[in-house]
């Protein structure tokens, strides 16, 4: 089976038209970043100079790894139950776009954002610390595996919040129930960031060679379960 | 009744069909959406699929786009015979306007066709959403949000949609549902524009003007096809041809008048002073009755033909359903 290039890039081209006019899928998009950067560049900003050694201990650069979990699962929520609900779903089956085709243009829309949102906040908090912060503080919290780590696991935990924001998406039929199961659905992802972030877990370069390599696997396999839960028939009309 | 004994369309005499349906049934678990229908379009017919709300339109439509599988029968549609393997190279060959829109409404229109043009590959994807607009008059509004049109111009928007492929067939479900008489009559409009430019129309509807306006046959569905003809076809199968008379005053010896007069199969008295006689040919039946009525010495008030619209037909069919089903 081949996948037409063109019919992804149409996807992912329309899906990144509506984003921009739609309000409030910018504001869901808007408001885990701001949340997760806030609240810990208020802390590295008060932070004195004499508790950079405790801060030193945590990995507050982890904590950040909430927003790729988070922002993706509201917008990939959205991408079957949205059209459904909107009634556009229908037009679109009857083109000769395969499944996969369509499941990968919302996963690649859903994806582009994320990233770039994650990474920019990313960016914005190491600034904020070098400029702002005491420069015992920055030096502590900003640590090169911790920055790698960043940079490595944000692609990995959005495709696998994406797969489970999609495969709740089409098995409901309202982007809202949707979106909070999606949610729901991304919170261990977000629990386990913030326990390493905290050092509730211990960060080792074990740990994050083996959580990686589970987050590879479960990207694969969230793309086959979900491939195939994408049922024509009964996204169409609401039965088997 | 139930009539599945169609005559070929002319389209299809000596070559395939654009559509060929063979006891093609759909269930969703006990409820019954179609039963065994049959049928063939051929290529360049306008083919109108009447029935009531629940008849099953809808999900013809949706199992011969590929949308849901049909529980038995087979088909073939464009010349591709319909099963999951062939969805993709079906899909390909027909465009389908569904009842609602479902446009991306903050999308404008331009965007809209550009996204679905790159959907179906087409070359040369600007001239083709260019070539739709201008063929559903919208070119004015191409650069317009989706969501500012009203509900006429939508149905537009969708139309061209449909028409970006250049479908072998093209599948208008409900098209006018819900629009104004006004919006209606431009979208019959487009439709007799693309019936001159040969394409293969299937039409639900369940606007009865409509299809006797726009269809060279028509086939009505109550989960079973009930009949499939021309509407002429159907009125003469379905309803005997009539003459009425209305003299001034009641004929002494009618059967004396009406006996005999060539083409006049019998009469009955429908009034004091109106008779209906059933005739084998109208055009010949009308003058002679009229020397008869002249020469009886009555003074005529009116002879006509009645007119039996597609909507007799239909009614007379879904009223015998209704009737079947309460007995």
């Amino acid at each position: 089976m081949s996948l037409s290039g063109r019919r992804v890039r149409a996807i992912v081209r329309k899906e990144l038209r509506d984003y921009r006019r739609n309000r409030s899928l910018v504001v869901t998009m808007a408001i885990f970043p701001l949340i997760f950067l806030i609240q810990p560049l208020i802390v590295v900003l008060r932070t004195p100079e004499s508790s950079s050694a405790t801060l030193g201990q945590m990995h507050l650069l982890l904590y950040m790894l909430a927003i790729p979990v988070l922002v993706p699962a509201a917008v990939a929520a959205s991408a079957v139950a949205g059209e459904r609900q909107q009634g556009s779903l229908e037009p679109v089956l009857t083109t000769p776009m395969r499944r996969e085709e369509f499941l990968l243009g919302k996963a690649l829309a859903a994806l582009i954002p994320s990233i770039a949102i994650a990474y920019a906040v990313f960016a914005v908090f190491i600034a904020g610390a070098v400029l702002f912060a005491e420069p015992a503080v920055a030096s502590a919290i900003l640590k090169g595996p911790d920055i790698l780590a960043q940079l490595l696991f944000t692609p990995l935990l959005a495709c696998l919040s994406i797969w489970i924001g999609i495969g709740i998406s089409t098995r409901s039929s309202d982007v809202r129930v949707a979106q909070q199961l999606s949610l729901l659905g991304c919170l261990p992802a977000v629990a386990l960031t913030s326990l390493i972030a905290f050092d509730v877990i211990h960060a080792t370069l074990g740990l994050a060679l083996g959580l990686g390599a589970v987050l590879v696997l479960a990207d694969a396999i969230g793309w086959r379960m979900v491939s195939p839960m994408f049922d024509r028939e009964r996204l169409i009309t609401g039965t088997r | 009744m139930t009539d599945q004994d169609e005559a070929p369309s002319p389209a299809t005499i000596g070559g395939d069909p654009a559509l060929s349906v063979d006891h093609l049934s759909k269930r969703f678990g006990d409820r019954i959406a179609f039963d065994d229908v049959s049928f063939h379009v051929g290529h360049g017919e306008v083919f109108g699929f009447l029935g009531p709300n629940g008849a099953g339109k809808t999900s013809i439509v949706r199992t011969l786009g590929t949308l849901i599988a049909p529980t038995s029968g087979s088909a073939t549609v464009a010349g591709i015979p319909l099963t999951p393997r062939n969805g993709v190279e079906i899909r390909r060959r027909i465009s389908v306007m569904p009842e609602s829109p479902g446009l991306y409404l903050r999308l404008s229109v331009v965007e809209n066709l550009e996204c679905f043009a790159d959907l179906y590959g087409v070359p040369n994807p600007r001239d083709r959403v260019d070539g739709a607009l201008r063929a559903v008059n919208l070119a004015d509004r191409a650069q317009d949000a989706c969501g500012t049109l009203s509900k006429g111009l939508r149905q537009r928007v969708a139309l061209a949609r449909a028409l970006l492929s250049d479908p072998v067939v093209l599948f208008l479900d409900e098209p006018t549902a819900g629009l104004d008489p006004v919006a209606a009559r431009e979208v019959h409009e487009l439709i007799d524009g693309l019936r001159q430019r040969g394409v293969t129309i299937f039409l639900t509807t369940h606007r009865l003007e409509e299809a006797e306006r726009l269809c060279d046959r028509v086939a009505i569905l109550n989960t079973t096809l009930r009949t499939i003809g021309r509407p002429d076809e159907l009125r003469d199968r379905l309803f005997e041809r009539t003459l009425t008379v209305r003299t001034r005053v009641a004929l002494p010896e009618p059967g004396a008048v009406f006996g005999g007069v060539p083409a006049v199969d019998r009469w009955r008295q429908d009034g004091p002073t109106t008779y209906v006689l059933a005739v084998s040919d109208s055009a010949i039946a009308a003058p002679a009755v009229t020397r008869a009525l002249v020469a009886a010495g009555a003074d005529v008030l009116a002879i006509g033909e009645s007119h039996h619209s597609l909507e007799d037909v239909y009614l007379e069919l879904i009223d015998e359903d209704t009737e079947a089903s309460r007995r």
